[in-house]
């Protein structure tokens, strides 16, 4: 028994007894090899091809240059043109930014009306929806190029914003239905007591009050589009490849030199998007993730 | 008022207008059936429509446009007869198992250590989930170039002494999938740890103090006591992250693009590979079908856990 | 005799927040001490500390004699008992009951007879093979009681056990826990925001503020003499009334309120004879308060007009004003009051309590 009939005030510890430092080490090894494709990155990107040669992948430029971020975004040849990244980063931009605007607009009002104005039949479309989650890509593919085919979109821009907004939709659903369901009800009800409307309690008082979680669902969408590689491969068309694409293009194919320091300065512009939206937004892409996984 | 006389006024607004099924089909709450158009009808037409097409094109023997006849089983006996059919699914099934026991349990054990109060437990957190904001391709190119024999770790190891060291993984036919495993746990992990976590912080404290006064040691209670209490959390992890397997496919274009050979290709690919490129429609759509079956068996435990009765006993 | 748990100049901080202030408490063998306060009183983070789930900033606890300020919970010799019950839910109540004294490695026939003679005394025997989820709340409690109970410990600490559960409940399991601890007699020490509950329970009561002990007495002592102006009011339900103003000491001290309305206080137990004259408050409880003729033999009455009356089945509260003073006074629930009515009510000082207003403790 550990009494000390001399014992008063806090018990005596160490900050470094055994077990934490194995919890430490643990932890900061881990964290170097999470840490270690960044740095090699960034590193390989600031180094010039006869010095990347010699050999030691791990070791910091000995004379740093930018030329490779330059090529990269500017000449970089993508299969037959020799434009760079530029085109494939704007493609990118005109992407994800009116697929998050349309997806999370539809996917917060479908939320909306799945808790407050629940309609006959409208659980069920909410299950099959999560349920369609989980179903892989593959198997809605080739009918979804018949439908925008058919629609005269196939290969247009217009094509993959309407595939994302179709896939965004259950996560950010659920997002929405569950944040929604969790505001007080009363506030709804006072407000269908003053005679306001649909649309009205929805600009007016459901959107005020859930602008954090518009945020997470704009990070999410924001990063999960710019990810995307197999929707802008099939439906984009050559001229609106994403950035995924292009990117993919410079460093696998299979004509001239491996310039791998162009490679890798390619590859950390087209991950800085998404790097800085998790950087700067912290908790909330946490949070984003979080929620899809919580119980609808 | 009293009740009766509400309940009276109720039934007399009711006469004045017409309650039939039409009236409720599509003049109540108009607005909110207009606002919820657009998903009624991506699921009727998009996630059962367009499942149902593929399912039934799967029995037909289309070439390059779904205009075949109905041939049965015949595209399921020809896919598993297919050796490139087969090595995909092997290796996803390899692949698979090893990636998901892996993700989940290194995902646990750093929400568990980071679950101590461990300092600077914000930054450590950034960095574990870094990857996951990362597309498939970067995390692929990335580790290619890392893995890369000639250049990469290898020839660093051998720079610096060890003219033995092999890590060749990449270019190694029995060996490539592990090479998959390294670069799809380096992007995957942070995401299992974060669930976890939450999961963790979800145990009522006061489970933990009575853990102490019953004198139960802590790796005892995280296995007996919190770990049986996050069997929500831990099945719907699993089936997030099996699906996500499933359906691996932009890390493998990237990484090695199924080589060497046929060494690491995947069933998304050959799906992709056999509907645009070699132009076997029914080929591909009986393999998507038998990737959406795969996915449906790893849903059930997720859907008993989530939609099923609650046991009483 | 020996004390059972003994706290010594207790300090607990949080950063710069001092959550308990150098905290002395002795608990006799056997004996049921209440801690009651309001939320933030530091009454569970005191009850925390003595289990050892707390580390202290200064200060002392023995257990049994022993000093158990760097001790384990599981070594202190104590059982707990916790507002969200802290069951096991993947583990039947049995092994609930038996968990902590399987990994302490005990025979397996000395443990089944602890567990089987702790669902005897709880009467849970039915439920042994049940899971918690399939228990009702009061079910619940009685196995988190159960497993403090197998632990075969002198010490209990429970931590607002009750306030979970519904009212009914509530007071049934209050008079299981009483009969428990007439049974057991172990030393028991209980949190509760509850006042029923403390003076039903306790053999002793320890008022709790800002960290520190105010008043730690018996029951009646504590409603009856309560040290300070905030006992006297935390205690007591309608709280007690207080006339603000003046008491003149010497031979026949006499209390003035603001408003000129004097109260003879000559029969009244001074702790302090008051020697000069200075700013004091006369706390009365509304049930002291005397209706009708009875009123007319007391030391003090005076005629005032009802307010409100608010019947309350058992008794009837009546709302008036002495001077200016708000008043409220209990009467029998036969006699009818109307408002506006004006009837003549009267009190005994002597039952009432005088306090310092400066000091706010009790003269």
């Amino acid at each position: 028994m550990t009494t000390n009939a001399e014992a008063s005030g806090p018990r005596p510890r160490s900050f470094f007894t055994p077990t934490r430092i194995v919890i430490y080490g643990i932890i900061i090894v881990a964290a170097l090899y999470y840490l270690l494709p960044l740095y090699v990155m960034i590193t390989t990107s600031l180094k010039g091809l006869p010095e990347i040669r010699i050999g030691n992948i791990f070791a910091p430029p000995l004379e740093v240059t930018f030329e490779p971020w330059v090529k990269a975004w500017t000449s970089a040849c993508t299969g037959l043109t020799c434009n760079g990244l530029a085109p494939g980063f704007w493609n990118s931009v005109k992407i994800t930014l009116p697929s998050t605007i349309v997806s999370v607009f539809i996917a917060a009002v479908s939320g909306y009306s799945l808790v407050n104005w629940r309609f006959k039949g409208s659980e069920f479309f909410f299950t099959v929806l999560l349920l369609g989650s989980f179903i892989p890509y593959q198997v809605m593919l080739y009918p979804l190029v018949m439908i925008t085919a058919q629609m005269k979109i196939f290969g247009t821009l217009w094509a993959v914003i309407l595939i994302h907004t179709i896939f965004g939709m259950p996560i950010l659903t659920l997002l929405f239905r569950n944040y929604f369901a969790s505001l007080p009800q009363e506030l709804f009800k006072a407000a269908r007591v003053d005679g306001a409307g649909f649309w009205r309690i929805f600009f007016q008082i459901m959107v005020p009050m859930s602008l954090p979680i518009f945020a997470v669902a704009i990070i999410l969408q924001v990063t999960g589009i710019w990810n995307d590689f197999l929707f802008g491969v099939v439906f984009a068309g050559t001229q609106n490849y994403p950035m995924t694409v292009q990117l993919n293009n410079i460093v696998n194919s299979v004509q001239g030199v491996r310039e791998y320091n162009v490679n890798m300065a390619a590859t950390i512009l087209t991950a800085a998007v998404p790097l800085i939206v998790y950087f700067v937004s912290g908790k909330w892409f946490v949070r984003g993730i979080a929620a899809g996984a919580v119980k609808g | 008022m009293t009740e009766a006389q509400s309940l009276h006024g109720a039934t007399a607004l009711e006469r004045t207008r017409p309650p039939g099924l039409l009236y409720n089909l599509f003049v109540r709450n108009i607005s909110a059936k207009l606002a919820a158009s657009p998903m009624v009808a991506i699921v009727l037409v998009v996630f059962i429509g367009c499942t149902l097409w593929t399912i039934w094109f799967s029995f037909t023997d289309s070439r390059a446009l779904p205009n075949g006849a109905f041939v049965g089983f015949d595209q399921y006996e020809r896919l598993f007869a297919t050796r490139r059919w087969r090595i995909s699914a092997t290796n996803l099934l390899t692949y698979g198992i090893f990636s998901l026991v892996f993700t989940m349990v290194v995902g646990f054990v750093l929400a568990v250590l980071m679950d101590q109060r461990i300092r600077f437990e914000d930054g450590f957190r950034t960095i574990f989930l870094y990857p996951f904001a990362l597309s498939g391709i970067v995390t692929g190119l990335v580790w290619q170039w890392i893995m890369n024999p000639t250049l990469g770790l290898q020839s660093t190891m051998r720079g610096l002494g060890w003219t033995n060291f092999t890590f060749d993984w990449i270019t190694n036919t029995d060996m490539v999938l592990y090479a998959l495993l390294i670069a799809g746990l380096w992007h995957g992990t942070g995401f299992v740890m974060v669930l976890m976590l939450a999961g963790l912080r979800s145990v009522d404290g006061e489970i933990w103090k009575a853990a102490r006064v019953d004198g139960i040691p802590t790796w005892r209670t995280y296995l007996q006591i919190v770990l049986p209490m996050m069997r929500g959390v831990i099945v719907t992890t699993l089936v997030i992250v099996g699906s996500g397997i499933v359906r691996t496919y932009d890390l493998v274009v990237a990484l090695t693009n199924g080589g060497p050979g046929l060494s690491s290709e995947v069933p998304a690919k050959y799906v992709i590979n056999y509907m645009f490129s070699a132009g076997n429609l029914g080929q591909a759509l009986s393999a998507s079908t038998v990737m959406l079956l795969t996915v449906f068996v790893l849903l059930i435990p997720w859907v008993i856990v989530e939609f099923g009765p609650k046991k009483h006993t | 005799m020996q004390s059972s748990v003994s706290v010594k100049d207790l300090s607990l901080n949080f950063g710069s927040v001092q959550v308990l202030k150098s905290l002395n408490l002795d608990v006799k063998q056997g004996e049921f001490i209440v801690l009651l306060g309001p939320s933030g009183c530091g009454k569970s983070t005191l009850l925390n500390c003595i289990a050892g789930l707390l580390d202290v900033s200064e200060g002392q606890i023995f257990i049994g004699g022993k000093n158990v300020t760097w001790a384990e919970p599981k070594d202190r010799g104590i059982g707990m008992v916790f507002q969200s019950y802290a069951l096991y839910p993947q583990m039947t109540v049995e092994k609930n009951l038996s968990f902590g004294l399987r990994v302490a490695g005990m025979k397996r026939d000395e443990i089944d007879s602890r567990v089987k003679r702790a669902s005897e005394i709880l009467q849970i025997e039915p439920l042994l093979q049940r899971k918690p989820a399939n228990l009702s709340g009061g079910q619940r409690q009685r196995v988190a009681i159960g497993r403090a109970l197998v632990r075969d410990v002198d010490v209990f600490l429970f931590d607002e056990p009750l306030s979970n559960l519904d009212a009914k409940l509530r007071s049934d399991l209050r008079v299981e826990i009483k009969r428990l601890h007439q049974r057991l007699k172990n030393t028991m020490i209980y949190v509760t925001h509850d006042q029923i509950e403390a003076l039903t329970l306790a053999d002793r009561i320890a008022i709790m503020k800002n960290g520190e002990i105010q008043q730690l007495s018996d029951p009646h002592t504590i409603y009856n003499k309560p040290v300070n102006l905030y006992v006297a009011g935390f205690i007591g339900s309608p709280s007690m009334n207080f006339l603000n103003g003046t008491l003149a000491g010497g031979a026949e001290p006499a209390f003035t309120t603001d408003d000129g309305v004097v109260v003879p206080v000559g029969r009244y137990v001074f702790d302090k004879a008051p020697t000069g004259s200075a700013k004091a408050v006369l706390g009365v409880r509304p049930e002291h308060i005397v209706l009708g003729d009875a009123a007319k033999d007391l030391p003090f009455s005076t005629e005032v007009e009802i307010e409100i009356v608010e019947p309350m089945g058992s008794d009837t509260l009546a709302w008036t004003k002495i001077g200016n003073h708000a008043v409220t006074f209990r009467a029998d629930s036969d006699v009818h009051l109307t408002v506006g009515q004006k009837v003549l009510v009267g009190f005994d000082p002597a039952r009432g309590s005088l306090f310092d207003t400066a000091s706010t403790n009790r003269l």
